[in-house]
């Protein structure tokens, strides 16, 4: 079954890359969708089927850890995993997010073998082969 | 002025974390230059500058400027996409430079500088503008020779306290 993926970020740079980055993968890609803040990310999580979200954390409107705990509040997104992509290294930030149940964590500046990693070490772990 | 950094050690962590970025995101080697500490008020050119804000125990900005043909090259690494012009790819694209060696550099720092949240990006372009600083703080700047031309990062810092206790300067 295809895999479905969400990018939220409000730099449309970040999103550009990762859908690239995306391509170079092995995995059987279906939809990829794109949002631009926490709020955006819901609606396209609520009208699709999404199998995995990369998400910044500081952006406007409703940030990366916002978004998390929405997330995490619906059972029926509750198996999404979720990779935070972000700028931001605050050790508190990082723990916040772990807690709220981010899968993975990158730091940017990223390089593509660190997201394809990050992306094949959390769906082994959510149980999805590639 | 009072300061958890020194000009030096602010002028290295900027180095080191825009050769980072430049080295991860572009695969664009970068020659840093000495640095320079300039006054509040910033001569300019005009080109491409892209601004973060320090808000929380200190205030301030980091940012990075740039010539129009430079922000297309950088823009045109990142992204893997021919630009002719600054249109607003380029801008989001050196927005999320700047944030990325803003970003790096406040976790680099956050040892001295305690607390610090950063503003999303803003990206001015245009011709002869000038960037003045608030309260007469100086930038520190870090020049850097980048595929035949010269781009410059520079952050300026303050206590916000000491910014709450100076009164504003007046309209003129």
């Amino acid at each position: 079954m295809a895999l479905d993926v969400l990018i939220v970020d409000d730099s449309s740079a970040i999103r550009k890359i990762l859908m690239r980055v995306l391509a170079q993968t092995d995995l059987k890609l279906g939809d990829i969708f794109e949002a631009a803040d926490g709020v955006d990310a819901i609606k396209i999580l609520e009208a699709n089927k999404v199998g995995l979200v990369l998400s910044d954390i500081n952006m406007p409107n409703m940030d990366g850890l916002q978004l998390l705990t929405s997330v995490r509040s619906r059972p029926e997104w509750n198996g999404i995993p979720i990779i935070m992509i972000t700028t931001e290294g605050n050790q508190a930030k990082v723990m916040e997010a772990v807690q709220l149940g981010a899968q993975g964590y990158v730091r940017k500046p990223f390089t593509a073998e660190q997201i394809k990693e990050k992306i094949s070490s959390c769906l082994s772990s959510a149980g999805r082969a590639e | 002025m009072e300061l958890g950094l020194t000009h030096d050690e602010i002028a290295a962590f900027i180095r080191v974390n825009t050769e980072k970025v430049f080295s991860m995101m572009l695969d664009l080697p970068l020659v840093a230059s000495p640095a320079v500490v300039e006054g509040a008020l910033a001569n300019g050119e005009g080109g491409v500058i892209a601004l973060v804000g320090f808000a929380g125990e200190w205030s301030g900005s980091g940012s990075i400027r740039c010539s129009d043909a430079l922000a297309c090259s950088i823009s045109a690494k990142l992204l893997l996409t021919d630009f002719d012009c600054v249109n607003d790819e380029v801008l989001d694209a050196m927005g999320e430079i700047a944030n990325m060696v803003v970003g790096n550099f406040k976790d680099d720092a956050a040892d001295k500088l305690g607390l610090v949240g950063l503003s999303t990006p803003t990206v001015i372009y245009g011709n002869n503008f000038q960037a003045r600083n608030f309260n007469g703080q100086t930038w520190t700047a870090v020049p850097f020779d980048c595929a035949g031309e010269t781009f410059e990062v520079k952050i300026s810092l303050v206590p916000s306290r000491i910014l709450h206790e100076t009164p504003c300067i007046p309209h003129r």
